[in-house]
């Protein structure tokens, strides 16, 4: 079958892999890349959210075949140790419980602040909507987002 | 790889002085604890009801602190992480008493082992019945330090402190790293006495700590149970039977095997009935990846005997439940003259409710890595459970315990059903069937259509007034199939401790008083969800406390004080344990505690200000877990549209260990149960479950969640649990403010304002 090329977390890649095989496997179970998540497997919840070039895209859903000549970026390829001002914000508000669901928020995430450097509270809530997250960090998550893009408070989540 | 220090203290050397912390000698050195806190508070109860590991056993260490020559000090936490901060709580305690430098610590998860004590992970108790023996060991390890700087110095102990990782000779300033005095330490003697800090010199509990896992998760390194890649592993998906009950009467597996990427197709045998922990049974699909085996598993072709159960429908049984709750049932908590009194009454209510099955939905779904050789068996999964899983595997295998290794990975969420092992007994057989470590994989309508669901409930509560508007009569009737009927068969209502949960527990202060169960057959895998059959009782009589102060005509916040009554201790209970399974006199169950809460909440949420038309406050307070929770939902509804806007949260869960986490453990659980009152609804046709992803079983998404407040009540109580207590009260505070803002009740879970 044709190889499949593209970059992941900046490292050019060729693939020999089905083409219809979703990107979330792809990732997981082909180049051991376990940060990105399932979640549901339909789109449904955002827990496997990547860019692919630039864009937040649902792995789960998306064949690898429409990431020939992209670029994918996935949690472990957003910044070299935890830099980005979303992995930083998250940490700073203790956002995560389990963490499960926060590589996929944290992408997503990423996606809208590089194309709306300051969302309003009413653009992160439309952008941030069908990221679920069942252990309800949403409230910190917001604020995350907010403070990644310089405008909310920052500190612990505790100190209200 | 040096050996673990868990394996060091079975026979392995060290001085014991104190019956629960000893020392053990290590190579590479330093100073190693090895603490065991099974019978702090009187044992404590898995929600099972089983009992914890006591220290008959011997000496069995379940939490280790080993201080490095190089400073570093690794703490083993023997409780599985699901989010509720354990890992950090835990070692928090431990890194304040003994005054070391947070960021040397590192938290490494043990295994499951019986030398654990009890590691089942539930029942919001990790902190309860840890906390005052973790501060005693890391006062120990503080003092040890003193004690070898004093000696290396030739100055009197009572002149040395530890001080942010560091000891200082108090008179000269003369300070010694702690990972100088390591070596020295860890051949003293444990002293007999060891001060423990004033709360006033807490340098990490009572403060905001951030978890010790935010770094690898937000950089997606935190490993959970599908991301442990052992070499040679394959993935399996199962197909199961989709009623409970039920198995494969055969298979064609020709096309599966086909299909690119499938290596095998195994058979898992039937689950016994009732099934308990043990695995559903069915066809598993082996493949080179999880794709492969999902494509695997949907060209099975697969004829289904399904069993007894196949007639379960949720209408039937609903009727079924409302006509038991109609008839008396068994009383289990009785008080004064019920009867009399209802008929003495000036005006009498009664109402029912009702809450259907609900899924549990971690955000991970099950998932688990075995590898089965012929010396035993290793595992990787994210377990509550990790003793009972190691128990359960080692039955099924039909091997020694110790041949079998637990590793407990990080739990992508929990909420009770990780607790139950089914999913590691799946991937136990088929390793052993295919000689190679496998993953199963379950997807999350696997996840939603074989839960252990939250018993679906019917609810009858009656009571009685008198001519002053005081409540003289309370008869409660709950009826849902209980949780040990998926464990035995022949029982047909709940026992005692699921009643213990928020039914016979009910804090009022009416002098004729009944709660009574009602038969529930039993259909389907019934499990624990967190907070349990707090869900149901909390949402009946907080609802039900706010019909009866608008029959009466008052403020439901002065009539819910009233109903509480003075401050008092309630104790009912036979024996030296609450229903919790804690020592009654460590933790009586304090109304005034409650009344506590419901002021603190209706304060800081302004309650009886004036509010627009259609939009009103709704209270209700709930005691569990030995800890007091009440809430405060503002909410407005516009024509059908219901919108929640703010929930203040008091809670008073005694001293506090790490104000952040118990305010994420509120806001968490108010997030939990909104998705369970607005949405949450497993419904059975034909013994199936209908639902299957978050379209049809939907959980709150952001823009749902309304602002909240929490609010922690300042107590010196001893600590308890927070994972579980904010839950219980949620539906019913929604449920009364809908009842404020527009005169309609809700009675029936998920909230329905159509047609209502
Ligand atoms: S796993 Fe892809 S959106 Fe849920
Ligand atoms: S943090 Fe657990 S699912 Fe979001």
């Amino acid at each position: 079958m044709a190889k499949v090329r593209l970059t992941v977390n900046g490292a050019a890649r060729e693939l020999d892999v089905p083409p219809e095989m979703p990107i979330l496997w792809v990732l997981r179970d082909v180049l051991n890349l376990t940060g990105t998540k399932y979640g549901c497997g339909t789109a449904l919840c955002g827990s496997c959210t990547v860019l692919r070039d630039g864009e937040a895209i649902r792995a789960c859903v998306e064949p690898i075949s429409s990431a020939e000549g992209t670029a994918l970026v996935t949690i472990e390829g957003l910044s070299a140790n935890g830099t980005h001002p979303l992995q930083v914000a998250w940490r700073d508000l203790n956002v995560a419980q389990c963490g499960y669901c926060q590589p996929g928020q944290i992408m997503n995430a990423a996606a809208l602040l590089a194309r709306n450097p300051s969302p309003t509270d009413e653009e992160i809530d439309a952008a941030q909507q069908a990221n679920l997250c069942r252990c309800g960090t949403y409230l910190r998550i917001r604020e995350a987002i907010r403070v990644a893009a310089g405008e909310g408070s920052t500190g612990r989540g505790g100190d209200s | 790889m040096s050996r673990p220090v868990w394996d060091l203290f079975p026979g392995g050397g060290g001085v014991t002085r104190r019956s629960f912390i000893r020392t053990a000698a290590a190579a590479g050195g330093g100073l190693i604890l090895g603490v065991s806190t099974a019978c702090e508070g009187g044992g404590s109860r898995t929600p099972a009801g089983g009992r914890s590991v006591g220290l008959e056993g011997g000496f069995s260490p379940n939490v280790f602190v080993h201080l490095h020559p190089t400073g570093d000090v690794e703490i083993v936490v023997a409780r599985s992480e699901m989010g509720q901060g354990v890992r950090t709580s835990l070692a928090a305690v431990v890194a304040d008493e003994m005054e070391a430098d947070w960021s040397r610590i590192r938290v490494v998860q043990a295994p499951g082992h019986p030398d654990f004590g009890d590691q089942n992970t539930g029942g919001s108790q990790s902190v309860r019945n840890h906390f005052q023996r973790l501060r005693e060991a890391g006062a120990v390890a503080r003092r040890m330090l003193e004690e070898a700087a004093a000696r290396q110095w030739e100055v009197p102990a009572a002149e040395c402190a530890g001080r942010n990782h560091e000891v200082v000779h108090l008179p000269t300033g003369r300070t010694a790293a702690y990972g100088e005095l390591a070596e020295a330490a860890g051949r003293l003697q444990v002293p007999e006495n060891a001060v423990l800090k004033g709360a006033d010199q807490f340098r990490y509990i009572g403060r905001p700590l951030g978890g010790v896992d935010n770094l690898d998760i937000t950089v997606g390194a935190a490993l959970f149970g599908a991301d442990v890649r052992p070499p040679g592993m394959v993935y399996a998906a199962i197909a199961r039977c989709p009623v409970v009950g039920g198995t494969h009467r055969s298979y064609d597996a020709q096309e599966a095997l086909r299909r690119p990427g499938v290596l095998r197709v195994v058979e898992i045998p039937p689950a016994e009935s009732p099934p308990g922990y043990g695995s559903l049974g069915g066809v598993a699909v082996v493949a080179e990846n999880t794709w492969a085996a999902l494509a695997g598993r949907d060209a099975l072709r697969i004829e289904w005997d399904l069993g007894p159960h196949a007639t379960h429908e949720s209408s039937a049984y609903r009727a079924s439940l409302e006509a038991a709750v109609r008839e008396p049932g068994r009383p289990d908590r009785s008080e004064g003259d019920v009867d009399g009194a209802l008929r003495a009454a000036d005006r009498t209510h009664s109402a029912e409710y009702y809450v259907p099955y609900l899924a549990h939905a971690s955000m991970e779904p099950p998932a688990c890595v075995a590898s089965v050789t012929r010396e035993g068996c290793e595992i990787w999964a994210p377990v509550q459970a990790p003793q009972t899983t190691r128990r359960v595997v080692a039955g099924m295998l039909d091997v020694p315990e110790d041949r079998v290794t637990v590793h407990v990975t990080l739990l992508g969420g929990a909420f009770g059903r990780k607790s139950k092992p089914d999913f590691v007994l799946e991937a136990v057989w088929i390793s052993k069937e295919v000689g190679r470590p496998v993953q199963v994989f379950w997807t999350r309508e696997d996840d939603i259509r074989h839960d252990f669901y939250h018993a679906v409930s019917m609810q009858r509560l009656e009571a009685g007034l008198d001519d002053s508007k005081r409540v003289t009569a309370w008869l409660h009737r709950s009826a849902f199939p209980s949780i040990s009927a998926t464990f035995a068969s022949g029982i047909d209502r709940p026992p005692a401790d699921e009643l213990g949960l928020g039914n016979t527990t009910v804090p009022f202060d009416v002098p004729n008083l009944r709660c009574e169960s009602c038969p529930a057959s039993w259909h389907t895998r019934i499990g624990w969800l967190r907070s349990v059959s707090n869900i149901h009782h909390g949402f009946a009589v907080g609802a039900f406390a706010d019909e009866l102060a608008a029959l009466a005509g008052r403020d439901p916040r002065e009539f819910l004080l009233d109903l509480i009554g003075p401050a008092r201790v309630i104790d009912y209970w036979a024996g030296e344990e609450n229903a919790y399974g804690v020592d009654k006199r460590a933790y009586p169950y304090d109304t005034g505690r409650l009344r506590g809460v419901v002021e603190l909440a209706t304060g800081e949420a302004g309650w009886g200000r004036s509010l627009p038309a259609g939009r009103g406050l709704g209270l209700a307070a709930h005691y569990c877990f030995v800890t007091y929770v009440a809430q405060v939902a503002e909410v407005s509804v516009t024509g059908d549209r219901l919108r929640i806007h703010r929930i203040d949260c008091a809670v008073d869960c005694g001293l506090v260990v790490n104000p952040d986490q118990v305010k994420a453990q509120m806001e968490g659980a108010i997030v939990f149960g909104l998705s369970l009152a607005l949405h949450g609804n497993i419904t059975m046709r034909a013994g199936r479950v209908e639902q299957g992803n978050f379209d049809d079983y939907p959980i709150c998404a952001l823009r749902e969640v309304p602002e909240i407040h929490v609010h922690i009540v300042n107590s010196d109580a001893p600590p308890t649990g927070v994972g579980e207590p904010g839950v219980p009260p949620v539906a019913a505070a929604v449920a009364n403010a809908i009842f404020a803002a527009t005169g309609r009740r809700i009675r029936e879970l998920p909230i329905r304002l159509a047609g209502v």
